[in-house]
């Protein structure tokens, strides 16, 4: 097997640091929109971008499939989509890529990104994920499919019977659990007797692993290990990155009805926005000027998505019962 | 060439999939066994293992995979084995196919077939008999196909499998082999949303789909011998509806008799009867009357029960004369 971290060149590794802090700061912009009242509601990826980033760069992007959930807004700019793309997504714009303005905000979609659209219901797609990687498998192309879901999920039958499919048929499939340890308000025990979420791939007969979520380089290898497992026709893994969400599960919520504020700041020492930079800065890759210069780009391409979808038209209501079966092209 | 409305589904499926290698085949027992009731016979023989699959027992996996390979370039026809096992995979089927091409403004789209026996008089009981068409007919972005004849199956089977949605193509267990019909050999396509006039008459219309079509033809027979001219008209998909073809027959007899084996309360029936009432309520001689399954929650096994269960053509034929007479 090639080397996990092969490709983590320094350019790489300060790309992956800034679809980071893009994510975050485009996340606490959201808040801000919400709390204006200009943004109904909001779902969160903050604490959660190392993993995201890192499994994404781990893929070939453009060419493999990602299957997100509403956690993923780091996952889908890492794949390319933009912050003009979010705040038309979230402010229900008619130019909103995902869709239109039809769905809620977090509810990813674009077929030029190979991100499969995503509805609310919890771990269907990991059927889907599943059923990519078996076209792939028979069209015999190279093509990797990346499912992601909370440890809620992980109680749905849909769970079982995904990989219970993918394994039997060995698909190219990576099913990636983003385990922050809460459904809403629902802890990880009250979800499964199990400590691990990968310890149930034994039961299916895949490898199951755990991996440090806040360590994107741990994330990264792990994800390219799978990927080079699905590719290689050895089947689905399961990966479970244990990390945290800091912030409550969406703008309608209210976290501390369910968990207390020293787990949160405890959480935070673990930032894997703080965690990388130290880590880059011991590597000499960062320093403070290159680290101001990334916020300020960051917060223009923020600002510039903002003022942007702020003005964006809102969809034209005789559009309301279009593509509710293919339109010709005529 | 004659065949049986079974033979008509197995030999255009192998007819599409020598056309077009997108397609594949997936369920429950489709593959070495040829299914339990031999639709998929010989196709894995004749296509390989690799598009004719069998797969876990597991419908929402069967359905929840087959979008994903949809949208990744294929043509899943993946087969539920019996039409009352298709619940497990509603979520899939309603929640995501369904919406899938919607949520995304048109973006992504799920052609697919679900192929799913359906009805009773098999002896099939509560769980092998169900007739399922009314949860889904409800479902925007999804379309409903019932045949009657070996001539329908073949023109509709291939037309939902080309179509860029996704449909549902509900075989009647009992016509598997006690219908047969003239199916050319020739690839031909039916367009879904359009019903036929099976039979023209005068008096009465009868507005079935699926097995009752065929036993509303046989009541329309022998009501001539009585001097009543039946109209049967075969609505073949229920979603798309082909409103225009219901309209019609109802403003040429004015007595309209919706048939079908689906329970009565919430059927498909009830849309028939409301479309005819908005459009057509000045054109009617007769209150429209409904004759459908009892609102009992499934068939009974024991033959007196099933049978009592069943819209046979004898309770038809007494309902169009009672209709006829009014």
């Amino acid at each position: 097997m090639a080397d996990v971290s092969e490709g983590l060149t320094p350019e790489v590794l300060m790309d992956m640091y800034y679809h980071m802090v893009l994510a975050r700061v485009l996340d606490d912009r959201m808040w801000v929109m919400n709390r204006l009242g200009r943004a109904p509601v909001v779902y969160s990826s903050n604490g959660h971008e190392a993993t995201q980033v890192a499994s994404a760069f781990a893929l070939d992007r453009g060419h493999d499939w990602v299957v997100p959930y509403y956690r993923d807004l780091a996952l889908v700019l890492a794949m390319g989509m933009t912050p003009r793309d979010v705040f038309l997504h979230l402010m229900g714009r008619a130019d909103d890529p995902n869709s239109g303005g039809r769905q809620m905000p977090a509810h990813w979609g674009s077929v030029d990104l190979k991100i499969l659209t995503t509805g609310s219901v919890v771990t269907t797609q990991m059927m889907h994920a599943a059923g990519i990687a078996l076209a792939a498998k028979l069209k015999h192309e190279p093509t990797v499919a990346m499912a992601t879901f909370g440890e809620g999920s992980t109680s749905q039958g849909d769970f079982h019977e995904a990989l219970n499919f993918a394994a039997v048929m060995k698909l190219p499939a990576i099913f990636l659990n983003e385990n922050n340890g809460y459904a809403i308000s629902v802890p990880a025990r009250k979800q499964m007797a199990v400590p691990d979420v990968a310890a149930r791939a034994q039961g299916y007969g895949i490898p199951g692993v755990v991996v440090d979520g806040n360590d994107p380089i741990k994330v990264f290898e792990a994800v390219r290990a799978a990927a080079a497992r699905a590719r290689a026709g050895e089947g689905p893994t399961l990966i479970e990155a244990k990390t945290y969400r800091f912030v409550p599960h969406s703008s309608d919520d209210d976290d501390r009805a369910y968990r207390s504020r020293e787990e949160v700041a405890e959480a935070k020492k673990h930032d894997p926005l703080v965690v990388f930079e130290q880590e880059l800065r011991e590597q000499r890759l960062l320093d403070d000027t290159q680290h101001k210069a990334m916020l300020d780009r960051a917060k223009a391409a923020v600002d510039d998505a903002t003022e942007f979808a702020d003005t964006a038209p809102d969809p034209d209501p005789s559009t309301l019962g279009r593509h509710v079966y293919h339109e010709a092209v005529l | 060439m004659a065949m049986t409305y079974l033979e008509a589904v197995r030999e255009t499926l192998r007819q599409e999939m020598r056309r077009d290698a997108r397609i594949i085949i997936y369920g429950e027992d489709v593959g070495v066994r040829g299914g339990v009731f031999r639709a998929t016979e010989g196709l894995q023989e004749e296509f390989g293992e690799d598009r004719v699959m069998d797969s876990p027992l597991a419908e929402s996996a069967i359905v929840g995979t087959a979008i994903g390979a949809a949208i990744n370039g294929l043509r899943p026809v993946p087969e539920i084995q019996f039409a009352d096992f298709i619940f497990p995979a509603v979520n899939q089927i309603v929640q995501e196919a369904a919406r899938i091409r919607y949520r995304s403004n048109g973006t992504f789209g799920v052609p697919m077939v679900i192929r799913a026996p359906y009805g009773g008089g098999i002896h099939g009981a509560l769980y092998h008999s169900q007739s399922i068409e009314a949860f889904f007919a409800h479902v925007p972005g999804l379309k409903v196909v019932m045949p009657a004849t070996p001539y329908d199956v073949k023109g509709l089977l291939a037309a939902s499998i080309e179509d860029e949605d996704p449909v549902l193509f509900l075989e009647h267990k009992g016509a598997y082999r006690s219908i047969r019909g003239d199916v050319p050999d020739e690839r031909y396509l039916i367009p879904l949303g359009e019903a036929e006039v099976k039979r023209e008459g005068t008096d009465v219309s009868i507005i079935s789909w699926g097995m009752t079509v065929n036993s509303s033809l046989k009541a329309a027979e022998n009501l001539a011998k009585r001097g009543v001219s039946v109209e049967v008209l075969d609505l073949r998909t229920i979603r798309p509806l082909d409103t225009e073809a219901i309209l019609e027959t109802a403003r040429k007899t004015g007595k309209v008799l919706v048939v079908h084996e689906d329970n009565l309360t919430g059927g498909f029936g009830g849309e028939v009867s409301a479309l005819i009432a908005e459009h057509a309520l000045f054109d009617l001689d007769a209150p429209i009357r409904r004759l459908a399954g009892p609102d009992v929650p499934a068939m009974p096994y024991a033959p007196s029960l099933e049978h009592a269960f069943l819209v046979t053509p004898e309770k038809i034929e007494a309902a169009a004369q009672e209709l006829a007479a009014f």
